[in-house]
């Protein structure tokens, strides 16, 4: 599924490039924070088991034979901070060691196959382990839908690049259904291939496991015949950063790309653009009820260079976009640190 | 590991363009092929010139055609790819021999073959002339942010050791008399894997251990610090220059 050079057009992989980008900062601060100063040897290792072990042939029947992707393995066995990373080094060296996928198609590479599918599959993970009963068994069994699920929503996510900045003209339906029907095959191995390899890793090292952390038992020691709680170790601060350099970074791109980038982008019209323009320039067709807003058909209104007024609306799009995601951010931070406080005497008591 | 941390694509030389920093060369691999694959396919000579180019270029660091165009093979799955795309694409159709062929399919499989070729042929030469601790130290001068680096760098360090000890696993599975047929035996590969992860990992840890007891502090220290004069930035940004060139006749003739 590496994707070469000039299958996705420029201005989809540019803004693919700037999302690979982004997670890719947001793992590695995650990264840190779920290792610390282990980060760069553990990761490095990993990012090396990933490599060998996709060279690792699982014959299915009569000659052919295939082999596992990854992705879901290392979100489940080391967590989707440090899974992101090490999947995407993979990728990044497989582009400029082996020629394996393009070089201007490495944010469409490491998007699929880095971030959808680690994404996904520890998402469906830490679903089902929350909803099934608390067992190795569960550990298992939640592994397997995790990566039986990651594979087709690469290939999803692939469908909607395609569609976004493909450079055939392929029906979208076709190009959904063989690539998702092929993908789910592929997903039932490596569905199959990663549950039996976490549940080996389960079994022999539970505490390897990042996905298994719940299934710890407490010390606990026996002081004059009785069980007591031994004291949780304090966990040692990690020195934080501040994210504003990352975020300046990232704005100052993704303005840069919408404004200068959708400068020639938007100089030829699309497909469909195009079609309607050849027939049916005279007639005026009915007008979309936003048609009238201030940033309808992606330009200003009343700023008539065409490229500028493309570009204009594409930095104010940014910063909606911005400010929108950035609410839901804080949102989501808020609930998180306000999380720990609630849990912690509750699985004390419950230990 | 014996071969000086040599990659399988390395080709030992010592042309004007191995002597290169090797973030120069980065950097012109990678402008050289966001201007291809921003090139309209219907200017299909200029496709053939940037394949002279890459030509010009492969003569330059004395890598042989024949050595070139094998490495090209990692390709051909999108080739088979590429071929099918003329039959399923929509639009107009063409007979071809007896075959009704769409118009657009057939634009599209020129498009991918030619870009996707040009770029295979672009990465091999950066990767048959750059030695891997180089192209790190590239990489890094090129602002990746240094924890990537590290991790990249302990990959591509490690990936042969992990790699051998998987094979060591093979070996011993093997001269037990095991044999993988189908999926009955995929417990027991999975098993393997499994190990080979706990292996990994607590190699990691020996590792980071190493580290700290030599000083270790979250940063690696740079040695050798690479630079590059002007006249090495020209000379590599050469080829991305000429191709941009050709790639602006394409927009406007």
């Amino acid at each position: 599924m590496h994707v070469p050079d000039g299958f996705i057009d420029a201005p989809t992989s540019a803004v693919t490039g700037v999302v690979a980008a982004t997670a890719v900062a947001v793992s590695l601060r995650g990264a840190r924070r779920e290792l610390d100063e282990r980060t760069a040897p553990l990761a490095g290792l990993v990012a090396a088991f990933i490599f060998a072990v996709q060279m690792l042939n699982f014959p299915v029947a009569a000659g052919t034979s295939g082999h596992l992707l990854g992705g879901a393995l290392a979100a489940i066995l080391v967590g989707p901070f440090t899974g992101v990373l090490c999947v995407s080094v993979v990728l990044l060296m497989q582009g400029v060691l082996f020629a394996d996928g393009g070089l201007t198609a490495l944010g469409v590479n490491i998007t699929n196959m880095a971030i959808v599918t680690t994404v996904v599959a520890y998402a469906v993970f830490r679903l089902l382990v929350k909803v099934l009963p608390r067992g190795r068994r569960s550990i298992t069994v939640a592994s397997f839908a995790a990566a039986l699920l990651s594979v087709p929503a690469a290939a999803l996510a692939f469908t909607l690049m395609y569609a976004v900045g493909g450079t055939t003209d392929v029906s979208l339906g076709k190009v959904a259904t063989a690539m998702v029907g092929v993908h789910v095959l592929i997903g039932l191995g490596e569905a199959t291939i990663t549950a039996l390899t976490v549940g080996a890793v389960v079994a022999v090292r539970p505490d390897l496991v990042y996905g298994a952390r719940d299934l710890r038992q407490r010390l606990r020691l026996r002081v004059n015949g009785e069980l007591v709680d031994a004291p949780a170790a304090e966990p040692a601060p990690v020195a934080s950063r501040s994210p504003r350099k990352v975020w300046a970074v990232g704005l100052v791109t993704s303005l840069v790309l919408a404004g200068f980038v959708s400068f020639y982008a938007s100089a030829n019209p699309d497909g469909l653009e195009k079609v309607a323009a050849d027939h049916g320039i005279d007639k005026k067709a009915e007008d979309h009820a936003a048609a009238d807003s201030p940033l309808a058909d992606y330009g200003v209104k009343d700023v008539t260079d065409a490229r500028l007024s493309g570009g204009l609306a594409g930095v104010i799009g940014v910063g909606v976009t911005v400010v929108a995601g950035s609410a839901v951010f804080w949102a989501v931070r808020r609930r998180r640190t306000a999380h720990p406080a609630d849990v912690s005497p509750a699985s004390t008591s419950g230990a | 590991m014996g071969a000086g941390h040599a990659h399988r694509l390395y080709r030992h030389g010592h042309s004007p363009v191995h002597g290169l920093p090797p973030h120069t060369k980065l950097a012109a691999t990678f402008a050289f092929v966001v201007v291809v694959v921003s090139t309209p396919r219907e200017a299909m000579w200029a496709f053939g010139l940037y394949a002279m180019l890459l030509a010009a270029v492969a003569r330059t660091a004395r890598v042989p055609a024949r050595f070139l165009l094998k490495r090209l093979l990692i390709e051909v799955p999108f080739v088979a790819f590429a071929l099918l795309l003329p039959f399923v694409a929509e639009g107009e159709r063409v007979e071809v021999l007896g075959l009704s062929l769409s118009v657009g399919g057939l634009w599209g499989a020129w498009n991918v073959l030619a870009k996707g070729t040009l770029g295979v042929a672009a990465s091999v030469l950066l990767a048959s002339t750059t030695e891997l601790r180089e192209l790190l130290l590239g990489l890094q001068r090129l602002k990746l942010p240094p924890l990537l680096v590290q991790i990249a760098s302990f990959m591509v360090r490690y990936g042969d050791v992990i790699a051998d000890e998987m094979r060591r696993m093979r070996i011993a599975r093997e001269s037990r008399g095991f044999e993988a047929k189908g999926v009955r035996h995929w417990g027991v590969l999975a098993k393997s894997a499994g190990a080979l992860f706990i292996r990994s990992y607590e190699r990691g840890e020996r590792v980071h251990l190493a580290m700290v007891s030599r000083g270790y502090a979250g940063t690696m220290p740079v040695i050798d610090e690479v630079t590059a004069s002007r006249a090495q930035w020209t000379y590599a940004l050469t080829l991305p220059l000429a191709a941009l060139v050709v790639c602006l006749l394409g927009w406007t003739l």
